[in-house]
């Protein structure tokens, strides 16, 4: 454990990373309790710009509502969507590349089949096609993009999969007798847990842009503010008042950022002899 | 004969991709809220059962559901999407009408960001370690975290708002009747903000892929033995590394096409760019699925024509590889 952090540590992006990372799940898990109202609501006169009006130190929106307190809220939401669907999205890939790269063949080949079409149709677009069918709502934007986001993790695993399949002690296994499911889920699969956890952290950056893009075009959960939906609501008025736009924006910017920072210092922590040259 | 049997192999894959998403797209026009039949009825304004009952027979929706699948896909093969719910125009129309915007902002943003991305990145590798490639690394890591459509806006904000040096919307000016280079410029003009918007992030991604490529290229030995024999800096650069480092680029911008395209649609909506990806969010408000599938259809063909696009550029980079590897 303590050379895991030494060598986290070592990548300096990694650890300021780290501290906004740390930062956003703060104010995502306690925030809310420093703006306990309803973010919809309206506390101050429209078109406040930052630090004009008492406590709405980064100005109200077009209907004078906190653009601090929709931050705050919004926070909440960017993770609790990256974090579900990254989740949901890990069990299918998961559980479709094992299967390839266990059984290899016929099994092998209609999954990567599936997989190619999935990367060749454009995610962004299935993404708001699936969310306007299914009816904007939290679920539905969980569950359209984790049905984008599974491919590259079926991809990763399978590779893993392959590799490991031929070594000894899962021929061990094999000739010892266990059943498929216990040398998938015991003998192969906690040695493929590395690489599945840096992609982990880079999905969950890439499900944050991806539910900012949704929420932008309208089609965010009605009842949950989102950063996403800030942006798209104030694009129309971006001439007269930046800060609706902007404050959202940066703090989509560091999370994800920072996510991104942090799955490089986990790949250099977790797979220290793949860390890349020049460096 | 190679020629040939990539040629044949390569159509074999568009086919299987297109009838998978005209397949996925039935279904999800049956998930769609709502009796397709009741909604026809409500947009001519009439409501009685019976007419229902006849719209029913007569757009065959009383037919089994793999009887309606086929003659969808019959449908879509004779390239009739169905009528747009609110316009009554037919899908493939307003998307023909739109396609061309939209592939001039993508296939300018492409070529933009491939040619721009390795060049910042053999310029990041030849300065490893110094300010250059520090500042070229820190901007692809800043691109590579921004919503696509929040750059566009930050973009609109300093060139048009604030210095007032380019069109925040649209793709012609209203009005001015231009005609000529003029009416051509003017285009241009209007286009380089959503190209660049479109561009920067796959700039930021090719950019450290070439930067990665170039310094994995410049380990080998015949860069040493080309330095040896006294080779000008340049020279080795450009003639013994960049043609091998370009590759894995260029791979993996066939491989981003799918994302290119689906960003189009994100940058269309912010610039008012008069492609499909704007038709497709008039589409969003109005619950228009017709028209929304029609342009999901239509952006994966362009994925594939894109992918095509991107082998026969590999090959003419890399002769020693075939098209029919």
């Amino acid at each position: 454990m303590k050379e895991f952090w030494q060598r986290f540590a070592r990548n300096r992006g990694a650890v300021v990373g780290l501290v906004i990372l740390i930062g956003v799940i703060f104010l995502a898990l306690f925030g809310p309790a420093l703006y306990p109202e309803s973010p919809w609501r309206m506390t101050a006169p429209p078109f406040q710009p930052p630090l004009e009006h008492p406590g709405a130190y980064f100005g109200t929106d077009t209907l004078g509502r906190d653009i601090a307190a929709g931050l705050v809220h919004g926070a909440r939401v960017s993770m609790l969507v990256g974090l579900v669907s990254t989740t949901v999205a890990l069990g299918i890939g998961v559980a479709l590349g094992a299967m390839a790269g266990y059984f290899g063949g016929v099994v092998d080949n209609a999954i990567m089949r599936f997989v190619e079409f999935f990367q060749t149709i454009p995610s962004v677009v299935l993404a708001i096609v699936l969310v306007a069918v299914l009816q904007p709502s939290i679920e539905s934007i969980v569950i359209a993009i984790a049905i984008v986001s599974w491919p590259p993790v079926a991809r990763l695993v399978r590779g893993e999969f392959l590799s490991l399949r031929s070594r000894e002690f899962v021929e061990a296994a094999v000739i010892a007798g266990q059943s498929n499911a216990r040398i998938i889920f015991s003998q192969i699969l906690p040695n493929t847990l590395s690489p599945i956890i840096v992609m982990a952290s880079l999905m969950v950056a890439t499900a944050i842009l991806l539910e900012s893009a949704i929420s932008f075009l309208g089609l965010g959960d009605r009842n949950l503010m989102s950063w996403g939906y800030m942006i798209g609501a104030a694009r129309t008025v971006l001439r007269e008042a930046w800060w609706m736009s902007v404050f959202p924006g940066v703090a989509i910017l560091l999370t994800v950022l920072s996510l991104n920072l942090v799955g490089e210092g986990l790949n250099d922590a977790l797979n220290p002899r793949l860390a890349r040259k020049g460096r | 004969m190679a020629i040939l049997e990539f040629v044949g192999r390569r159509l074999f894959w568009a086919i299987f991709v297109i009838l998978g998403i005209v397949i996925l797209n039935f279904i999800l026009l049956r998930l769609a809220p709502g009796d397709p039949a009741a909604i026809m009825a409500g947009q001519s304004g009439a409501t009685d059962p019976e007419y229902i009952a006849q719209l029913r027979v007569q757009f065959g929706l009383d037919q089994p559901l793999y009887m309606q699948l086929l003659t969808y896909i019959r449908d879509v093969a004779m390239l009739d999407l169905g009528m747009s719910g609110r316009q009554q125009v037919p899908v493939i129309d307003l998307i023909a009408r739109r396609l061309p915007a939209t592939l001039l902002l993508t296939i300018t943003a492409y070529f933009l960001s491939l040619g721009l991305g390795v060049l910042l990145g053999v310029l990041a590798a030849r300065r490893v370690g110094k300010w250059q490639d520090s500042v070229i690394t820190v901007l692809a890591l800043l691109a590579y975290a921004t919503p696509l459509f929040w750059i566009g806006l930050m973009l609109i904000l300093l060139f048009s708002v604030t210095l007032g040096w380019l069109p925040a919307y649209g793709m012609r000016t209203t009005g001015a009747g231009l005609t000529g280079m003029a009416y051509v410029l003017d285009i241009l003009h209007h286009l380089i903000l959503p190209m660049v918007t479109l561009g920067l992030f796959y700039m930021a991604v090719y950019a450290r892929l070439a930067r990665a490529s170039m310094l994995e290229v410049a380990d080998q030995d015949y860069i040493k033995t080309a330095v040896a024999k006294g080779l000008p800096d340049g020279r080795v650069t450009r003639a013994h590394m960049l043609r091998n480092a370009v590759l894995p680029v260029i791979s993996f911008a066939g491989f981003q096409a799918g994302h290119l395209v689906g960003g189009a649609v994100l940058v269309e909506t912010v610039f008012a760019w008069p492609g499909i990806g704007r038709l497709a969010f008039d589409a969003l408000l109005q619950r228009d699925y017709n028209v929304l599938l029609g342009v999901f259809l239509f952006t994966a063909i362009m994925v594939i024509i894109f992918n095509i696009i991107t082998d026969i550029i590999y090959t003419l980079v890399d002769p020693r590889i075939e098209v029919g590897r």
